[in-house]
């Protein structure tokens, strides 16, 4: 049952991701985007971790994905070199896939079967978020300020 | 008879056990039945809804409203279905077909999966999900993806135009939303909608009951909650992306018979779902108001708060006119986000000064100092200059 | 079959080199950032595989650092559409090969 949620749901991330990389039109390729990181959210769910699953849901379809369409309506303009497409890219990837992979086929510690279900409240990772993980907390906290302010300051017009 | 639905259910799949089937079966049978449930009873309230809905605002702009077909014009939504399922489907003819086809689709499902996580009555939860509140605002906010793919497969000026204003409201929007929810969940110390209706049971001198509008911050909470609600379904007074007179129907300008029925639908089933969570949140969920109304089924409280939230839904929109985009988003972003976050610190104060009247005014006074020096602030006098008349010579 | 850790990594691998993919072979800025975004997601189930597989009960740390990176990625897509959007006002193109205004 498991191994067929897992093929299933890789089958749709993977072929959507594929999409969002080669579709010439960038629309279709920024939906499949949001496709693919759906995709994601069920595996996040498959794997038990619900919380992630949620925040990718909310953070990455809800807000990503609408500031790339954004981005992709404010800059249209020449439609033609959207579709323009180096070849060699392939190679480099291929390659860098064929490599970690090779990875990890060579290390036998990788081939464990999940232990038995983990199940991790919202009010643990609170928890742990607030003790352990605290001042990792407010530097994000402090880089999306920045990253706020710095994207305002980056699209503000100059008043001439 | 207050277990009348889950004790039917539970026959149901006993039913199922009986005949042999494996436990899988079992279980997606289960999700099914809950499923047929919401839906079943949501799109019966939708239809009644519609043709009220015109009914009120017939009534309050003074004439009636449909009264022809059927008994007091309760079969309107029958016409209507037929209408609507009887029309062209004229799609433009450079529109971008799947991406056209699919919005409706996805702010359809958007607005009915957010209705699985709301408790509708003692264990009648649909999905009981460990982040509720969570996945009701995360699957919320596919909504604006759904909104900017029907303005875009439009292939229309106006479409764009009303898809990006719309986007706009919403984001927003959202914002308020979100933090409005936080000091309840802050106070109850869980994101399970259920252990939130749990943490409002129970009744002060068996009158008064614990549910968190009784509080300064809930109550800040939650009139801050409905306005964002109100603009999030789009409905008057914040009903720029369809109003006739500013942008023609905005992202819905080019759809037309079975789709536009969808877009319509979303639009109640998002006001629903908002209206659900306001009650789950903050009016108690299903919990009777007075200790001696206990007997009355948890479910007939729960749909009784429903519909006076979208009474006053439906009062609202026949009563204000339309606001401006900008002083919406001024609104928002000055007066509303402030707002929200004075709640959380109001909760905090509250919690923490003892749940008694000593920590009851300390939360009052600290929500009342900041909208007193909020609306002092914020410069409104401004926008609201002395008319100016100019006449023909 | 059971899905061992090795599946998954590997599906994160193939979801990477898709990403890799689509950093290096288009032109268009945005599709650069798609690829940039789909690599991050990749890295990130990564990270909540190993968490899954952990021996240990009490280990949270794959899914906080994991909840960490989605936070940082957003901020990074923001800041990112923001030059695009900065790029394009003043060169009125999008596509990489033409901001090549500094090469030696």
């Amino acid at each position: 049952m498991i191994g067929f949620a897992f093929i299933a749901i890789s089958l749709f991330t993977l072929g959507a991701g594929l999409a969002a990389a080669l579709m010439p039109k960038l629309i279709h390729a920024a939906l499949s985007l949001v496709l693919a990181f759906g995709g994601l959210a069920a595996f996040y769910f498959l794997l038990g971790a619900e919380f992630v699953g949620l925040v990718q849901v909310f953070v990455y379809v809800g807000a990503v994905a609408v500031l790339v369409v954004f981005t992709i309506l404010l800059t249209r303009r020449d439609v033609k070199a959207e579709a323009r497409f180096n070849w060699s890219g392939v190679v480099v990837a291929l390659a860098v896939l064929g490599a970690l992979v090779w990875a990890i086929l060579r290390t036998p510690e990788l081939a464990v079967a999940a232990p038995d279900p983990k199940i991790l409240t919202v009010k643990q990772i609170g928890a742990v978020l607030m003790t352990d993980y605290v001042w990792p907390l407010q530097c994000v906290g402090l880089v999306l300020t920045a990253a706020l302010i710095g994207a305002l300051v980056l699209v503000t017009e100059k008043e001439s | 008879m207050d277990q009348i639905f889950v004790n039917l259910k539970q026959q149901l799949l006993a039913w199922l056990i009986h005949l042999g089937a494996s436990d899988l079966v079992v279980q997606i049978a289960s999700v099914l039945i809950n499923i047929a449930g919401v839906l079943g009873v949501f799109l019966t309230m939708f239809a009644l809804l519609s043709v009220l809905e015109r009914k009120i605002l017939g009534r309050i702009q003074n004439r009636y409203g449909p009264n022809r077909v059927g008994p007091f014009g309760l079969f309107q939504p029958v016409a209507d279905g037929i209408k609507m399922l009887i029309k062209e489907d004229i799609v433009p003819a450079r529109a971008d077909k799947l991406v056209h086809f699919a919005a409706p689709i996805l702010i359809a499902a958007a607005a009915i999966m957010t209705l699985g996580v709301i408790p509708y009555g003692r264990n009648m939860t649909a999905f009981v999900i460990d982040g509720g509140i969570l996945f009701f605002f995360a699957v919320g906010s596919t909504t604006e993806l759904g909104v900017f793919m029907a303005g875009w497969g439009s292939n229309n000026k106006f479409s764009m135009l009303g898809a990006m204003r719309a986007i706009a409201q919403m984001v927003s929007y959202e914002l308020p939303l979100i933090i409005t929810t936080l000091p309840v969940v802050m106070v109850v110390g869980s994101l399970m909608p259920d252990a939130i209706v749990d943490a409002q049971s129970g009744y002060t001198f068996g009158v008064i009951p614990h549910w968190f509008v009784t509080k300064p911050w809930g109550a800040a909470a939650f009139l801050l909650f409905f306005i964002s609600g109100l603009v999030e379904s789009n409905r008057t007074p914040f009903d720029v992306p369809e109003g006739e007179s500013e942008i023609v129907a905005g992202h819905m300008t080019e759809y037309s018979g079975f789709k536009y029925a969808i877009f319509f639908m979303a639009e109640y089933f998002g006001m629903f779902a908002v209206s659900g969570l306001a009650v789950t949140l903050f009016l108690g969920g299903w919990h009777a108001p007075i200790g001696l109304l206990e007997f009355v089924p948890s479910y007939i409280w729960f749909f009784a708060k429903l519909g006076a939230l979208i009474f006053v839904f439906i009062w609202v929109r026949g009563t204000l006119p339309r606001t401006r985009v900008d002083q919406m988003m001024n609104f928002a972003w000055k007066f509303m986000l402030p707002m929200a976050f004075t709640c959380i610190i109001a909760a905090a104060v509250w919690f923490y000064a003892g749940h008694g009247i000593r920590g009851w005014l300390a939360s009052l006074a600290v929500v009342a100092a900041v909208y007193l020096l909020l609306s002092q602030m914020l410069d409104t006098k401004k926008k609201f200059a002395k008319r100016t008349y100019r006449f023909a010579e | 079959m059971t899905p061992t850790l090795q599946y998954f990594l590997i599906a994160s691998s193939l979801l990477f080199s898709i990403g890799l993919l689509a950093v290096l072979s288009r032109r268009h800025a945005i599709f650069i950032l798609i690829g940039i975004e789909l690599m991050l997601a990749a890295a990130n189930l990564n990270f909540v595989a190993f968490w899954r597989f952990n021996p240990d009960p009490a280990e949270t740390t794959g899914v906080i650092v994991a909840i960490f990176a989605i936070a940082i990625a957003a901020a990074e897509a923001a800041v990112g559409l923001a030059l695009v959007i900065a790029v394009y006002r003043h060169y009125r193109t999008t596509s990489v090969d033409h901001l090549d205004q500094l090469k030696g």
